[in-house]
């Protein structure tokens, strides 16, 4: 049964509009990088749950895996991630409804952890300390001003108030240096491996901050995509305000949300206020950008200037996560769930989709993945691939499985099955 | 010496095992005890109090002689009891659950 949203409803998909479809030739023929060898390098998917984290690791074949955890048990890991720059250095979004957020990080490969500044000052003038963990809006008197409020659920304006990490981007270059995203939604980044951390208030307070809202999860600023051919090309998304961009470093920002058109706001087209899920992009070609929204999948090929949708046959477009192969930029991969209502695959079956033209035409991948009794679903920040040649695509649920493809999503097998529900999910690919 | 008890958590981020004892300079307040153990293990900073307004977070509690001391005033002055070491200053999660 396919079904398609129309006005908050479930209809036939055949009369869903078409109009806004690219051509698929219009596109060059998929690029080729580089990838890594399966038979010398080895790959460490670092997994973030409900209860704890988990670092899976397997050789270049991808077929035994050893599985490590959990660290932080007991703790909410919203998202981790390595450093391009290096490796060993791991970065933890650690929260509790209890005790709050902590910052935690790892210089060997997630064998030990530790906060930064989290211990005793050694000498005076030192970092300060304890303030890994301090996220504090900026207020300064040049660009607090108009950042002391945003919309809220009722339409009133409220607070900017800090309750968690969602997301952390590192540096391409720099092991030092990271970037948060955060809820209430607002950008913050280090550059001394976390001790210290400050906002890029820019983003807040380039003029549409105070119309901002909360989706159902918050109002939380969830993906931070760097350039890699450019690094002051900083890409963003909020929910439920929309995709941004700054190509100043974070200087300033600009609403990228042109082309998304939303019904559950009162103008579909508005310059902010759309519920994006997730954008990925292809580190070959960075200008093109894939974006699950609340409903819709989108696809620009301009740096965000201009969205079209690339729905097409997929059985629903409602999701959460989306990702691009490493080494084809038209190769595209979702796992549609069924509406806003009922967070799980449609008809039980856990299907992963893979388009190989950029959108628009879509396959059902689903050898080794349930296809019955299936209520499962999978969060925003838990897809990721790897860069060996053959490539690797991994994602986890909220029912505590992690399922690895070493074949671009051909054949699927569960690394992991019982887990606590899956948060987030990257991967790093090793020498 | 001041007598502190730690949640679970508490006490794995701070790397400690059973109670942790703390010197306070000057009156013993929730204030100055928090301000003791934050300097000690400041690993804790954030885990009990705002970083900015030191407002104590919703789901955290304070005991001492068998009373909630939560609602108190920050600078109140904690039991005898407390300030001598014959009984523990308790930092509790709050039970949530179902």
């Amino acid at each position: 049964m396919k079904m398609k949203k129309s006005k908050g409803r479930l209809t036939d998909s055949k009369t869903r509009r078409h109009s806004n479809r690219m051509t698929i030739n219009a596109h060059p023929p998929a690029l080729k990088s580089a990838g890594m060898a399966s038979g010398l390098s080895s790959v460490r998917v670092l997994v973030g749950t409900r209860k704890g984290a988990f670092i899976l690791e397997s050789d270049g074949k991808r077929e035994k895996w050893n599985v490590n955890g959990p660290h932080f048990a007991g703790w909410e890991i919203y998202h981790m991630k390595g450093s391009p720059a290096d490796p060993n250095r791991i970065y933890v979004s650690q929260t509790s409804g209890w005790f709050g957020q902590l910052i935690r990080r790892s210089s060997d490969g997630g064998k030990t952890w530790e906060t930064p500044g989290g211990e005793k000052v050694p000498q005076p003038g030192d970092f300060p300390s304890g303030q890994s963990n301090k996220f504090v809006y900026d207020t300064t008197p040049e660009t607090g001003k108009p950042l002391t409020t945003h919309q809220w659920y009722d339409g009133t304006q409220h607070p900017w108030e800090f309750k968690r990490v969602w997301h952390l981007e590192p540096s391409i270059t720099d092991p030092d240096t990271a970037y948060a995203g955060i809820e209430d939604a607002a950008i913050f980044r280090t550059t001394n491996g976390g001790h210290t951390w400050h906002e890029l208030a820019g983003l807040r307070g380039h003029g549409t901050g105070p119309k901002w809202q909360p989706g159902a999860g918050g109002l939380c600023l969830h993906t931070i995509l760097i350039d890699p051919s450019d690094p002051g090309r900083i890409y963003v998304a909020i929910s439920a305000a929309g995709a941004f961009r700054t190509d100043d470093g974070g200087m300033t920002w600009k609403p990228i949300n042109q082309g998304l058109r939303s019904k559950y706001i009162p103008d579909p087209t508005a310059e902010i206020g759309h519920c994006v899920h997730r954008i990925a992009l292809n580190k070959a070609r960075p200008n093109v950008l894939f974006m699950q929204k609340h409903w819709d999948v989108m696809r620009s090929d301009n740096a965000g200037d201009m969205w079209h949708e690339v729905s097409g046959n997929l059985p629903t477009d409602f999701g959460f996560v989306i990702d691009v192969h490493a080494h084809e930029p038209e190769t595209v991969y979702v796992v549609p769930i069924k509406s806003d209502g009922e967070h799980f695959p449609m008809d039980g079956k856990l299907r992963v989709y893979r388009s190989r033209t950029g959108g628009n035409e879509w396959e059902a991948l689903t050898k080794g993945l349930p296809q019955r009794d299936c209520y499962v679903n999978v969060l925003r920040d838990a897809m990721a691939v790897d860069q060996l040649d053959s490539c690797g695509i991994y994602f986890g649920t909220t029912g505590g499985q992690v399922y690895a493809s070493a074949d671009a999503g051909d054949t699927w097998e569960p690394i992991v099955r019982d887990l606590p529900a899956v948060l987030s999910v990257e991967v790093q690919t090793l020498q | 010496m001041i007598r502190v008890i730690l949640p679970q958590h508490l006490r794995t981020l701070a790397r400690v095992e059973g109670e942790v004892q703390v010197e306070v300079q000057g009156p013993v307040t929730q204030r100055s005890v928090l301000d003791a153990i934050e300097a000690r293990f400041p690993v804790l900073c954030g885990t009990m109090r705002d970083h900015v307004t030191f407002k104590r977070r919703p789901f955290i509690r304070f005991f001492a002689c068998q009373e909630d001391w939560s609602h108190e005033a920050p600078d109140s002055p904690l039991p005898e009891a407390v300030a001598t070491g014959t009984e523990p200053f308790m930092v509790i999660g709050a039970i949530a659950g179902g």
